[in-house]
């Protein structure tokens, strides 16, 4: 009895495992995407599908397709097959999605949506000699050293620089608290760069809190130590789970400063059963404003709303802008889909500073990048209003 | 000022700790056994809580009893299939056996529920209450977490040294074999334990997810730890030791990641541990017993 029972127990888990990997190979293959007919380039991407900072992954995904899709469907010289692979926004993970990625033969990629994976990755692309385009892996490590990955998103140091300059233009907060997560270089980088910019535009710092990956589930010794240090906004260089906990606890004692946060803050009106009025008038920098009425916004935020039933986020258009300037960087070196992956990775390396991209991201004056890797192209400050992304102004 | 709020958020995260160590401390004092499992029966609590109240609509109070009524079955079910066969195994094999249910838990709630994270809703509504003109503010959660957390303590001393099933549990816990030689059902005392534990592990998971308002397949792991540490401390077995070593840990840590850093504050916790364990090797209530040969 005894040995039928653990028996039972033992197949109930072998049973819970295969399931599983039933799960898993369920959803690799829906993560195939569209395959263009006939030749096309392999892009790859890892992305967390999964996981804590899956909005970022899904929303990646989802802008990347759009934009292969309308490519394709265009017939023209360039098509695209795009393929994503799952890392949970975890290194190891993202290290065997590479690897998985490699074998199927990608020839661009566009190395990972979070910065940490970004981090773990960008070497091997550039020992493989496979360029990158990332949508959103911020930090400048990602790039530094290695001459064939750039990015679409702002870096760190960039975003810290740009909220302060924004905070104090537009005199949002005269007392500022920052809280901030220690062990993610994504979160450090952006507050180091925001504190030496507070210093330089005479704003005040009154409070510095900072938590880490095992304590980020009880905020009470933060925001109390920024309540008591009287500060009427707190900045959140942080991504939008811990972000939703903090607006909620604040919330639950009754203190409501001016909350401004990063691209990090991006999706918190999507994490499911969050109160969205708890987000009512915090404010984000982003490059991307779903509510611009120009026709290439539009149309993207229509099809993006047709296909996944919600709003893109920055993260949708810095994807769906990675594919085009991929498709514009190819046609202008000249570039066709036998080329064998460091061929492309020379051409691309040698184009992508001298091209100027419009996008969905940025604003008129266009996109580029320098040598090192890094973009440049302007922020947009958003609100948050009746549960929507609102420009400000 | 500051300090009777750093103490207030320190109370409210120990009396969740505490109802989180009365479990490990019950099914430990009885079974003899690390029930590791324990962390994520509290994650299944505030899920159960979550579906109940999110999807089917009910009122909070029809979700936490949901959530006590899954839980209690799960632990019975946990305790039959996974403990029970290995009764008469070494303790490592028990040990074991628990860390993997554990993991079995957690995955078997990644693919339920999924691993993005949920926010909780609180059971209890209510605007904060504010004390000395404003100057500090209680939320609601915070005291009724304190309450449930006294009253459970109570009822379990209560249940223990008055009711028969609470006798037949010490029995059982000092002496297995003369207990049952004595007419006691040994199993049947044992699975009442895992259903207590459990169900209080449910009303912990609600109370937990209230406060601190996140759901995901790995939210009862950490305070499953803590608290065990927490049951350790005040003396594992004795149940007004759990409850001071659960507010005590609470208090501790709020303060040093007050006063010293929020960086070091799980660093601190454990090492004040280690010196109580120095000092006092049975917890601060424990019951030194000496072993029979």
């Amino acid at each position: 009895m005894k040995k039928s029972l653990s028996m039972l127990l033992a197949g109930a888990m072998l049973l819970g495992t295969l399931a599983g990997c039933g799960g898993d190979t369920a959803a690799d293959s829906s993560q195939g995407g569209s395959t263009a007919s006939g030749n096309a380039f392999k892009i790859g991407g890892t992305a967390p599908l999964t996981g804590n900072v899956a909005i970022y992954g899904q929303a990646v995904q989802n802008g990347a397709q759009i934009a292969v899709d309308e490519i394709n469907a265009e017939g023209g010289d360039i098509q695209f097959d795009i393929r994503f692979e799952d890392d949970q926004g975890q290194t190891d993970l993202a290290t065997n999605a590479y690897a998985v990625l490699k074998d199927w033969g990608m020839q661009l990629s566009l190395l990972s949506v979070t910065t940490k994976p970004g981090e773990a990755i960008a070497p091997l692309h550039f020992e493989d000699r496979i360029f990158a385009l990332t949508p959103s892996a911020s930090s400048t490590a990602v790039v530094e050293g290695k001459d064939n990955v750039f990015q679409m998103c702002f870096t760190d140091p960039n975003q810290g620089t740009a909220s302060a300059d924004y905070i104090a233009e537009q005199q949002l907060g005269t007392k500022i608290g920052v809280i901030y997560q220690t062990d993610e270089v994504y979160s450090v980088g952006i507050y180091e760069k925001f504190k030496e910019e507070a210093a330089a535009k005479g704003l005040e710092i009154v409070a510095e809190e900072s938590f880490t990956t095992d304590t980020q589930t009880d905020f009470s010794v933060q925001i109390n130590a920024c309540r008591s240090a009287g500060a009427d906004l707190i900045f959140l260089p942080i991504y939008y789970t811990p972000a939703s906990l903090i607006l909620t606890q604040a919330n639950a004692i009754g203190y409501a400063p001016k909350f401004f946060g990063v691209d990090g803050m991006d999706g918190i009106l999507t994490v499911q059963n969050f109160d969205t009025s708890l987000a009512e008038g915090v404010m984000l920098l982003t490059p991307f404003n779903a509510d611009a009425t120009d026709e290439k916004t539009a149309n993207f935020v229509n099809k993006y709303r047709e296909q996944f039933g919600e709003t893109p986020n920055q993260f949708a258009a810095d994807a769906y802008d990675c594919i085009y300037a991929y498709k514009q960087a190819l046609e202008t070196a000249g570039c066709t889909p036998d080329m064998t992956a460091e061929e492309l990775c020379e051409a691309m390396m040698a184009t992508f500073p001298t091209i100027t991209f419009e996008g969905l991201t940025g604003d008129g004056e266009g996109i580029t990048w320098q040598q090192t890797g890094e973009v440049s192209k302007s922020p947009k400050g958003m609100v948050i209003e009746n549960g929507a992304y609102v420009g400000m102004e | 000022m500051v300090l009777l709020n750093h103490l207030i958020n320190g109370i409210s995260l120990g009396s969740i700790y505490a109802i989180i160590a009365l479990g490990y401390t019950m099914v430990y004092g009885i079974a003899k056994m690390l029930n590791f499992a324990h962390g994520d029966v509290i994650m299944v609590g505030g899920y159960m809580c979550f579906c109940a109240t999110v999807y089917l609509g009910w009122p909070p109070l029809a979700g936490i009893a949901l959530a006590v009524v899954v839980c209690t079955v799960l632990g019975v079910v946990i305790e039959r299939l996974a403990y029970k066969p290995l009764r008469m195994a070494p303790a490592l094999a028990v040990l074991i056996t628990a860390i993997g249910v554990s993991y079995f838990l957690q995955n078997a709630a990644l693919l339920l529920w999924g691993s993005s994270t949920k926010s909780f809703t609180s059971v209890v509504t209510g605007a904060p209450i504010p004390l000395f003109g404003g100057q500090l503010t209680v939320a609601p959660v915070t005291l009724v977490t304190v309450a449930a957390c006294v009253v459970i303590m109570v009822a379990l001393m209560l249940f223990t040294s008055k009711t028969k099933a609470g006798t037949a549990m010490r029995a059982v816990s000092e002496d297995k074999g003369a207990a049952e030689l004595m007419g006691i059902n040994v199993n049947t005392t044992i699975s009442l334990t895992f259903a207590i534990g459990s169900g209080l592990a449910a009303i912990a998971g609600v109370l937990l997810c209230s406060a601190y308002p996140t759901l995901m397949p790995t939210t009862g792991s950490m305070p499953g730890i803590k608290a065990f540490t927490a049951a350790v401390f005040g003396g594992i077995g004795s149940i007004p030791g759990a409850f001071v070593g659960g507010i005590l840990l609470g208090v501790i840590e709020i303060l040093a990641g007050g006063y010293i850093s929020t960086q070091l504050q799980n660093a601190i916790v454990f090492a004040v541990l280690i010196l109580v364990l120095l000092v006092k090797p049975d917890g601060l209530l424990g019951k030194r017993m000496s072993e029979k040969v």
